[in-house]
């Protein structure tokens, strides 16, 4: 549930607020609920609010393990794959 | 856009497939939960089912806040709506949410109610303040992830002595439908639904962590893998969720770890802790009355409190006998099961609420998934 | 004082501070300042001219295309144009949809009492910019006025008629099963440029609205392929729900393929952050075209060949399906439908 996306802090206001960029469109949103934002970082950003902060290292983490998975039958024999389509 | 475009990549789906296809045990048939409606869209939308061996099976869980709310609940915000010194603000996912008699807030508005649409709670604060003559009520609704940032709304009003701006509480918490789930006569008694795992909400542990998971996965003997909501992210959590059922364990795993740790946001519980306490209970729509499973606008607070300001009292609504949305949230039924799905049940004139949020079961199946069943609808007849 | 008829308005309309009331559309005296001083200047034009209550012309030969359009966005103004524009372009595809070349327009105005004549004049300005560009000729209108309350600043019809040429008939029921599905740019621009500028959704982008007349590019291809068998602009309800619109009128399926429709990053970015699907948003310098297999390759190069379709591509095929379903084999290798909008798209946080 509940959509959100990890945008990038590029600019600290003093309200508790921040502008954050999400592949070019950018947002003012609320600071509140996290602890010592800074620009450069990633956060999750929920109804316009930043929810935590998202980890570069857990992420690329995760993409590694996706990463070392084999690679399937079916991409190294794409005639089959035909054949069977 | 970075950490979103990385996990949607068409070649590391084939491969985690392919990874899925050769663990799973033929042998045996892996039913697992998507407890929330984002994986359910995402599901939906990337058509993750087609790269699914056929003996993994997603059954969609009832972690859609529009759904669950009753319809009774949703009475209360068009009569505030209704007010002529209300303006109620909403999220949008609210407006076509059918209430009693087929009415819904995008008709309450026709009909001359002042509704509008927010971004969330900071923008209906700033309504408040642009409308000084007006009562400004913000309709909140969600789990976890959206408690806090009405919480901030709270305090925020508290601290400005914003007397026109109240909240409509209306926040649910994750763990209670897990629980109501496992607990439910399908899963317990009569055995019709059977959830193998579930792949835990991701958002939501961003606030509360994952460690609110730990007493299931203990106590029911049920794998949870907490979960972004990419499709590869799915994908993965299906690997590690299949990997467990195999190796006969039952924990939390957490394939979110970008996101979420095990304690969860410390700041944010902080807030909603000062700003909500727990309701006595709660109905849910599909699940029933369930006690502490939601949460109220504390004493201190209470000046912000709509339901008090307006002494609105909760009458239960029954659903439409014909619309199966109870079945359907507990995982008892498919949306291909309910009598009226895509019949007198469609997203442009929707009876249950699973049919209006793109992250409802039905709706989710009826605008991007329902080409799939019709052969086989056309062999069965 | 005495009333001097070649000078017939003691003063001349105040476009700086001035705003329209009850009597500019009375059609007494002050009506017929407005259309003179405004409107007529800024449409001048032959027929117009002669300030009859409608306009006589010949005929062109060969078949004519008529089309009506009502025009009430909001906001009125927003990056890449407003609505005196897009009530041109949007008439102008309407006609081009049918392989037309425009040749007139009308120009209704309902406006709503205290409107800024300088917005006005602004909105008077782009509207006959954008026609004179389009070389269509604005040849007779109409002005009312309704209370404070009763309207949203300005709405616009226009009426348009164009001639057709020989040979050519695309039609929203001509798709068949094979036909290849092109699309002449990047989806979603103007609907993600309106909405950033609404109130409560407020975020900034780049992104300009696409609003632009498309008869010259619809010229281009008509001359490379005039057996194009569906031309139409998938405004409102976007690229999904226009053709989910040709497969009812043609009794056919589609097949898209998702990384083969252009969508701009900030776009995709735009539809995330509101919970919207960029193939639902608005455009209004868009067309969607379907031909024979062996005319896409010509009809693609036409459209690359030409400033308003240099982002073209072949997005789909029209395949035979009794259920009429738009399919989408999406970028993450599964496949999935593209259903018709339901209701209004409503931003969401679910």
């Amino acid at each position: 549930m509940c959509l959100a996306l990890p945008a990038r802090i590029v600019e600290i206001h003093s309200d508790d607020s921040a502008t954050v960029s999400l592949g070019g469109v950018r947002k003012q949103v609320s600071t509140a609920l996290i602890e010592e934002p800074a620009v450069g970082d990633y956060v999750i950003v929920h109804v316009g609010y930043a929810l935590s902060r998202l980890d570069p290292a857990e992420a690329e983490r995760t993409l590694a393990l996706l990463a070392a998975l084999d690679r399937p039958a079916r991409e190294q024999e794409p005639e089959q794959e035909d054949a069977a389509a | 856009m970075r950490y979103v475009d990385e996990y949607r990549d068409g070649a590391l789906a084939s491969r985690a497939a392919a990874a899925i296809a050769a663990e799973a045990d033929p042998g045996r048939h892996y039913a697992l939960m998507e407890f929330c409606g984002g994986h359910t869209h995402a599901i939906c939308r990337y058509g993750i089912e087609d790269l699914l061996p056929p003996n993994v099976s997603m059954i969609h869980g009832p972690g859609c806040p529009v759904c669950v709310l009753p319809i009774g609940r949703l009475d209360m915000a068009i009569e505030l709506a209704m007010r002529p010194e209300v303006i109620l603000c909403t999220y949008g996912d609210m407006m076509r949410v059918p209430g009693r008699d087929r009415t819904s807030l995008m008709k309450a508005k026709a009909g001359g109610a002042d509704i509008r649409m927010v971004y969330g709670s900071g923008d209906a604060l700033r309504v408040a303040r642009d409308n000084p003559g007006r009562e400004v009520v913000f309709f909140a609704i969600g789990f976890e992830t959206t408690a806090p940032t009405t919480a901030v709304a709270l305090v925020q009003a508290a601290a400005l002595n914003l007397r026109n701006f109240s909240v409509f509480a209306n926040h649910v918490l994750t763990p209670s439908a897990i629980q109501a789930i496992l607990d439910s006569p399908e899963v317990t008694a009569t055995g019709t639904v059977r959830v193998d795992g579930f792949i835990g909400p991701g958002h939501v542990s961003t606030i509360i962590g994952s460690a609110p998971y730990e007493r299931f996965a203990r106590d029911y003997r049920r794998p949870i893998v907490v979960s972004g909501f990419e499709p590869l992210d799915i994908m993965q959590s299906v690997l590690m969720l299949v990997r467990q059922l195999n190796e006969g364990r039952c924990e939390v795993e957490n394939q979110f770890s970008r996101a979420v740790s095990r304690d969860g946001n410390g700041k944010a519980q902080a807030l909603v802790e000062r700003v909500f306490e727990l309701r006595d209970s709660f109905e849910w729509r599909g699940l029933g009355t369930i006690p502490d499973s939601a949460l109220q606008i504390r004493e201190e607070f209470a000046d912000w409190d709509a339901e008090r300001r307006w002494q609105l009292r909760y009458v239960p609504v029954a659903d439409n006998r014909a619309c199966s949305c109870a079945q359907i949230l507990r995982g008892a039924k498919k949306p291909l099961d309910c009598a009226i799905f895509g019949t007198a049940c469609t997203p442009e004139n929707p009876m249950g609420s699973c049919m209006v949020s793109p992250e409802g079961s039905c709706a989710a199946y009826y605008l991007y998934g329902r080409w799939r069943d019709i052969p086989q609808q056309a062999k069965a007849g | 004082m005495m009333q001097d008829d070649r000078r017939p308005f003691a003063r001349k309309l105040d476009l700086k501070n001035g705003q329209v009331d009850m009597s500019h559309g009375s059609g007494g005296k002050a009506m017929a300042q407005l259309v003179e001083e405004l409107f007529g200047a800024a449409f001048d034009n032959p027929l117009l001219a002669r300030r009859n209550d409608q306009a006589v012309f010949d005929p062109p030969p060969g078949r004519l295309a008529v089309t009506t359009d009502s025009y009430v966005v909001s906001p009125l103004f927003f990056p890449g144009g407003d609505i005196g524009s897009l009530a041109v372009h949007g008439t102008v595809n309407d006609l081009a949809m049918a392989g037309a070349r425009p040749l007139y327009l009308t120009a209704g105005f309902i406006i709503e009492e205290g409107f800024a004549l300088r917005d006005l004049a602004r909105i008077v300005a782009s509207m006959a910019a954008a026609a004179a560009e389009a070389g269509v000729a604005i040849v007779t209108g109409d002005t009312k006025v309704v209370e404070r309350g009763k309207g949203d600043g300005v709405f616009i019809n226009t009426t348009g008629i164009g001639a057709v040429p020989p040979g050519v008939a695309p039609s929203g029921d001509r798709a068949r099963p094979g036909d290849a599905v092109l699309v002449s740019g990047f989806v979603g621009d103007h609907g993600v440029a309106i909405m950033s500028t609404r109130e409560n959704l407020s975020f900034e982008t780049t992104i300009a609205s696409d609003s632009a007349a498309l008869h010259g590019l619809v010229a281009a291809m008509v001359d490379a392929v005039p057996d194009v068998h569906v031309l139409r602009d998938p405004t409102r309800g976007g690229l999904a729900t226009t053709l989910n619109e040709i497969a009812r009128q043609s009794g056919v399926g589609m097949l898209l393929d998702e990384r083969a429709i252009p969508v701009r990053g900030e776009v995709a970015a735009a539809c995330e952050l509101l919970g919207l699907d960029p193939f639902y948003v608005a455009n209004e310098g868009k067309l969607v075209a379907i031909c024979a297999p062996g005319d896409a390759a010509r009809l693609l190069d036409t459209m690359r060949g030409h400033p308003l379709g240099i982002d073209a591509a072949v997005i789909g095929t029209v395949i035979d399906d009794d259920h009429r379903f738009v399919q989408l084999q999406t970028t993450f290798g599964g496949k999935r439908i593209v259903d018709w909008l339901a209701g209004e798209q409503l931003p969401r946080i679910c």
